[in-house]
């Protein structure tokens, strides 16, 4: 895999308003060259109208967008060297799986020998081998959602959009798509944006993330960079969950009243005489409420400042009956500075 | 007791089904297949040509009648408008279907669903009639070409032989302009339904796969809307087919298989040959519902 210094794709300036909604917000931007870029947000959060945009069945109010240094703001999606899998697959319910993957051949002409030969290497590509003959009807979701990857893959797109593809899937089934998403994107070395609202999704796919909020990217990242290093209240929020401490409390612990985050797990639960090693804080308080979920457990505490932090806490020794009869009592949490988080604000 | 008979019922969807469907099918086959049955032993009759009387004994010799220059001709004449019809109809319902499925906003596409169907609402005599006069010497038709300086054009037209006639009213012209406006619903309707279940993710595809526009409409939306067209051509093309109310109130001279089915069980009497003539259309479109079938027409209904 060769990297181009060229961004495969390049957002100058980009706002795309529908009537008086600003969609997508003055939106600055840069995919690199074969990176797997996550687009993460909740609806409506202007993600998808990015994607369209790169694809081409939008257009932006203002601003540019490159391709690879091309200026493809108002070329025609049949103009651009890009290819979509779409949420809802869009697969032609009137040709079977082969002439699906090579319609994108068939449009440019391409012969029929060298059509059939290629969509046989991406049904191989996707392992769905033998299944050319069928219709998509008769293919289950996860089927369908790979003979979309090889029909968008088969036309060798310099950028290839993916919009959601994993949504309709069940748990496991989507699991297993992930890996299987990320090591296709790395044999076929293509750049990828994925758009997606599963923060989980992003973490476990992308060498990067944009977190979209309202029409703008609030922050953009590796996996490790967005979960530690949160720039936002709304991403520390959004992507996992965070404790948000400020005003009095936080001038007590950090020094300064600005707003900080710190993340359930990293926050030990002791009781009420545990001592702080060096370079830890504490702050008192009651356990409000405790959700046994197995593998770890919940626990709600309302602390001193009258702010409910959230805590985690792996069940390595504990059983359901120890953690629950802890509702009610009075702890101490303790975390380490190195944790805490200022998120501006 | 309205409570167990409901109980009753719901442990026995068989018994059910049969209350449910019972009434009508009695209907269908009594009344429908019964009268066609009737129909069909009739044009195996004959009529005695001096006393008029139905003889009612098996003969060919009415069939043999059909096969008779006139009523060939007559054949001919309605498969051919039928045809023109249903392709006319189809060519002007197909960008008004596309329009209102896939660019009218929600809105406006009540409001044009409205306007496609308020014609359904009112008398289909009082719309011939309105279109006779429309039609007529002195009409708004003649008017408006006289306007546009082609009255030319259209006494040109007129002057043929097998589609002219003395005024737009009484030619086949103006039969088939009624036919087109008349049965446009029909085309509209089923296309409409067919264009409105094609997302539009796969048009989106399609372009995003480097198909241009032109190639989109061939490769995707007409395979995916053909069953509506041929859906709707089964409506067009049986209505003109057998209709007999237009051509009279239009004074056409040139006769229709309608109209010929009219005369001869009306005035003329002769049951055995109207008979024998319907089975004419029955035929013409047993074949045409087979090949809509082989061209998957009734998945869209």
């Amino acid at each position: 895999m060769s990297n181009s210094p060229t961004p495969a794709i390049r957002f100058n300036q980009v706002s795309r308003y529908f009537g008086d909604v600003k969609a997508v917000d003055q939106v600055n931007l840069e995919v690199r060259d074969g990176e797997f870029f996550s687009m993460l947000g909740p609806s409506g959060s202007g993600k998808t109208t990015c994607l369209r945009m790169i694809a081409g069945f939008d257009r932006p109010t203002s601003g540019q967008i490159f391709l690879y240094g091309q200026d493809v703001s108002n070329l025609p999606p049949y103009e651009r060297d890009v290819n979509t899998v779409f949420q809802d697959y869009a697969l032609f319910p009137h040709m079977n799986v082969a002439d699906n993957i090579a319609y994108g051949l068939m449009v440019k002409k391409v012969k029929k020998s060298e059509r059939i030969r290629r969509a046989d290497e991406m049904l191989e590509l996707v392992r769905l081998t033998g299944f050319g003959k069928r219709k998509p009807s008769q293919l289950s979701g996860g089927q369908r959602q790979r003979v979309a990857l090889a029909r968008a893959l088969v036309n060798h797109p310099k950028v290839l959009l993916l919009d959601e593809p994993l949504g309709a899937l069940d748990l496991k089934l989507r699991q297993q798509m992930q890996v299987e998403l990320k090591s296709i994107q790395q044999r076929v070395g293509i750049t990828f944006i994925f758009v997606t609202h599963d923060q989980e999704e992003a973490l476990t796919m992308s060498d990067r993330i944009a977190v979209f909020n309202e029409g703008k990217i609030s922050q953009v990242g590796t996996p490790a960079e967005i979960y530690e290093r949160p720039a936002s209240p709304f991403v520390a929020g959004f992507v996992g969950t965070s404790n948000l401490i400020g005003g009095e409390v936080a001038k007590r612990l950090t020094g300064s009243d600005k707003l900080f985050s710190i993340r359930p797990e990293k926050i030990h639960l002791g009781n009420v005489n545990s001592q702080p090693e060096a370079g830890m804080v504490f702050l008192d308080g009651a356990v409000r409420d405790v959700v046994y979920l197995g593998l770890f457990t919940r626990y709600l505490v309302e602390t001193e400042g009258g702010i409910d932090l959230m805590v985690v806490e792996q069940n390595l020794k504990t059983t359901s009956m120890d953690v629950l009869s802890v509702k009610g009592q009075k702890v101490r949490l303790l975390w380490h500075k190195d944790h805490i988080n200022p998120v501006g604000g | 007791m309205l409570n167990r008979a409901s109980t009753y019922l719901y442990h026995r969807p068989r018994l059910a089904l049969a209350l449910l469907l019972g009434p009508p099918m009695i209907y269908m086959v009594v009344v429908y297949l019964g009268a066609l049955f009737n129909l069909l032993i009739y044009s195996f009759y004959s009529l005695q040509e001096f006393t008029g009387l139905i003889v009612r004994e098996f003969t060919l010799s009415t069939y043999a009648q059909l096969f008779e220059p006139a009523n060939l001709d007559i054949f001919k004449r309605t498969t051919v408008m039928a045809a023109a019809v249903t392709v006319a109809d189809a060519l002007i319902a197909f960008p008004l279907s596309y329009y209102t499925a896939k660019f009218a906003s929600p809105r406006l596409k009540t409001w044009l669903v409205i306007a496609i169907t308020i014609p359904l609402w009112s008398s289909y005599l009082v719309r011939v009639y309105a279109w006779k006069l429309i039609l007529a010497q002195e009409g708004i038709l003649s008017w408006f070409i006289n306007l546009l300086h082609l009255d030319g054009v259209l006494n040109r037209l007129l002057s043929f032989e097998s589609i002219g006639g003395s005024s737009l009213a009484l030619s086949p012209i103006g039969l088939f302009i009624v036919f087109v406006y008349i049965w446009l619903p029909y085309m509209i309707l089923p296309i409409l339904t067919s264009l409105e279940r094609v997302p539009k993710s796969l048009l989106e595809a399609s372009g995003d796969l480097g198909a241009k526009p032109l190639q989109t409409f061939r490769t995707v939306i007409l395979p995916l809307a053909f069953p509506g067209v041929v859906a709707g051509s089964i409506f067009t093309f049986s209505l003109t087919l057998g209709d007999f109310i237009a051509p009279i109130a239009l004074g056409n001279s040139k006769f229709f298989i309608g109209m010929a089915v009219y005369s001869y069980q009306g005035t003329a009497g002769n049951i055995p040959l109207a008979a024998a003539m319907t089975m004419g259309p029955i035929v013409i479109m047993i074949v045409y519902l087979l090949i809509a079938r082989r061209l998957g027409a009734f998945d869209a209904l």
